[in-house]
């Protein structure tokens, strides 16, 4: 049940950040500097995950990665490459599922693949077995609103993996699920993230499923986001909530960012 | 009786356990058989009980004294005498032409020009209206230099467009279909532009991630997200565009329903006017019933087929 553990120095990152910053300028008012100074490596085949309080930059990070927004400042590279723009081996989960509604769950799945101009029933083919990994094989013509939050969101990573990426990308995916679904679902992920081989990064503002799934944990500061620390989760899979290490560990986080919840919360009072 | 639960898979087991928990309860909810005809009969039965209470109470003031055959003649006597009534169709689509002395057929082609008005208008106003709409979205000088014109255009009401479509076009088809085509093309534009604002940033976020261009974009996710507002908009306009059309073909055209309706009230013929009313009033229920059929096809994933969930 062990998870590889990668070698990060031995390969080329998957994805390398170095000195990334973003400063968006609002309508009508000055710059706001969202993100600043972010140094990153992930390794292949990692999961990272991203901890901060909320507004701190994490999502946006995420979407620069993803080649959705561009960057201010610094470089960003994937696989050794500058990355300029979206890209299929770069995927991206959303909070909401954002299944396309006038799709079945199958075609949904394709959908990237029809993009790609795969041909029909060699796309079908892929999907299909998608879904199969995903335990979503019976659903396959099924409408996107006939499925419950949990489903949903494993028909997007199937969406997502069908892309084969090497990076996959998920921002607060299991927000809108209730605990139980939840529990699951990081169970699913794990599951997903060993059969495919792709370094995950996931965005979180819950300390729990940061130190359930992550190999490293990576903290920003309240705005403007800046990597504060960067903790190495060392804990041998599966993870138990009662293990007193998971205790120690989801004590020091919470430390770590009760004082940039605080500023955040100074910082929007002042304002 | 659990097998027709099935098509909801991840239910089915839930509803499989509580039926076998259910035989202590009472008898298990027997769904009717044929639900969609049971459905349909039902419809068709009330409809014909409204229509019929609709006719009997209008006979029955006949009968009683009240109506004045010659303003209100009650359903059995505007449908008597159904080929004098069928003279006043004419088969060609000429102005004042009464040659060939009407009938059956040329009733069915009286109904065709004004059908085949109203349908031109309505597709040249969909696809015209969903062009400048794109165009007031996409391209920013267009939107600024068009936009104010359109909105003040907007509410003109089509009648008023009516002159103008005679003096440009001229007596004949092009003025009516003109005019229909400008009862939905604002409307269209306007809808178009406001609906594909409204489109989730995350499905355009979905479309780049998949490597989509522009034209595939526009066609494999804003136009799909776009379609269930135009439709709506389509069916609110389309009774609209069948009064303007009689507008159009009493005065511009000279043939059409609108051209008979015009001649019952110059020529005070009461059963030519109610027996072209309900020739209309079907038309536009089956143009209705036609759009809703089409919309239940292309936008299956709104109107679930029989229950949903």
């Amino acid at each position: 049940m062990n998870a590889p553990v990668p070698t990060p120095s031995l390969r080329r990152p998957a994805v390398h950040l170095s000195g990334v910053g973003k400063t968006w300028t609002p309508a009508g008012r000055g710059p706001v500097q969202a993100l600043r100074d972010v140094d990153l490596d992930i390794a292949p085949g990692e999961f990272v995950v991203f901890l901060g309080p909320s507004g701190c930059g994490k999502s946006t990070l995420l979407y620069m990665i993803a080649g959705l927004e561009p960057a201010s400042a610094g470089t960003m590279e994937a696989d050794g490459l500058p990355i300029t723009g979206p890209a299929a081996e770069r995927g991206l989960i959303f909070q909401d599922a954002s299944l396309f509604p006038w799709l079945t769950i199958l075609d949904n799945v394709a959908f990237g693949l029809s993009i790609g101009a795969v041909q029909k029933l060699k796309r079908r083919e892929i999907a299909a077995e998608m879904l199969r990994r995903v335990g979503l094989a019976d659903m396959m013509d099924k409408k996107p609103d006939e499925l419950s939050g949990g489903m949903r969101q494993r028909a997007a990573c199937a969406r997502a993996l069908a892309m084969r990426p090497k990076v996959l990308m998920m921002d607060e995916p299991f927000a809108a699920l209730d605990v139980q679904t939840r529990a699951k679902m990081q169970d699913f992920l794990l599951q997903i993230w060993r059969d495919s081989g792709a370094s995950i990064v996931l965005v979180t503002h819950s300390i729990d499923e940061a130190v359930a799934l992550a190999d490293r944990v990576v903290v920003f500061t309240a705005r403007p986001g800046r990597v504060k620390t960067i903790v190495p989760v060392d804990l041998p899979r599966p993870r138990n909530p009662r293990d007193p290490r998971f205790h120690d560990l989801r004590d020091r986080f919470g430390e770590l960012l009760a004082d940039e919840v605080d500023r955040a919360f100074a910082e929007q009072e002042a304002r | 009786m659990a097998a027709t639960d099935v098509p909801l898979g991840a239910v089915a087991p839930v509803s499989a356990q509580s039926a076998q928990a259910a035989p202590g309860q009472g008898r298990p909810f027997a769904p009717p058989r044929y639900p969609r005809l049971r459905a349909g009969l039902a419809t068709l039965g009330w409809s014909l009980a409204s229509l019929g209470l609709f006719a009997g109470l209008w006979e029955a003031l006949w009968a009683l004294g009240f109506l004045n055959p010659l303003l209100l003649p009650p359903p059995h006597l505007f449908l008597a005498d159904l080929p004098a009534t069928l003279k006043y169709f004419d088969r060609s689509n000429r102005i004042g032409s009464r040659s060939e002395g009407g009938g059956v057929m040329p009733l069915l082609a009286t109904i065709g020009w004004t059908t085949m008005r109203v349908t031109v208008g309505l597709v040249l106003g969909f696809v015209g209206g969903v062009l400048v709409g794109a165009l007031l979205h996409y391209v920013r000088l267009f939107r600024n230099l068009v936009l104010p014109t359109v909105l003040l255009l907007a509410p003109i009401s089509p009648v008023a467009w009516l002159p103008v479509a005679i003096f440009v076009f001229g007596i004949g088809d092009v003025p009516a279909i003109f005019l229909v085509f400008i009862t939905l093309f604002f409307a269209i534009a306007l809808t178009t532009s406001t609906q594909i604002a409204a489109v989730p940033v995350t499905y355009l976020n979905v479309a780049r991630i998949m490597g989509a261009d522009t034209r595939q974009t526009f066609f494999r996710v804003v136009l799909p997200a776009i379609l269930p507002g135009l439709f709506m908009t389509l069916r609110l306009n389309l009774f609209a565009a069948w009064m303007v059309v009689l507008i159009a073909e009493a005065v511009g055209v000279g043939s059409g329903l609108g051209q008979i309706v015009s001649l019952a009230r110059s020529t005070f013929n009461a059963r030519l006017s109610f027996f072209t009313m309900a020739i209309i009033g079907l038309l536009g229920f089956s143009f209705d019933w036609a759009l809703r059929q089409i919309q239940a096809r292309m936008l299956w994933w709104i109107a679930p087929q029989g229950g949903g969930r």
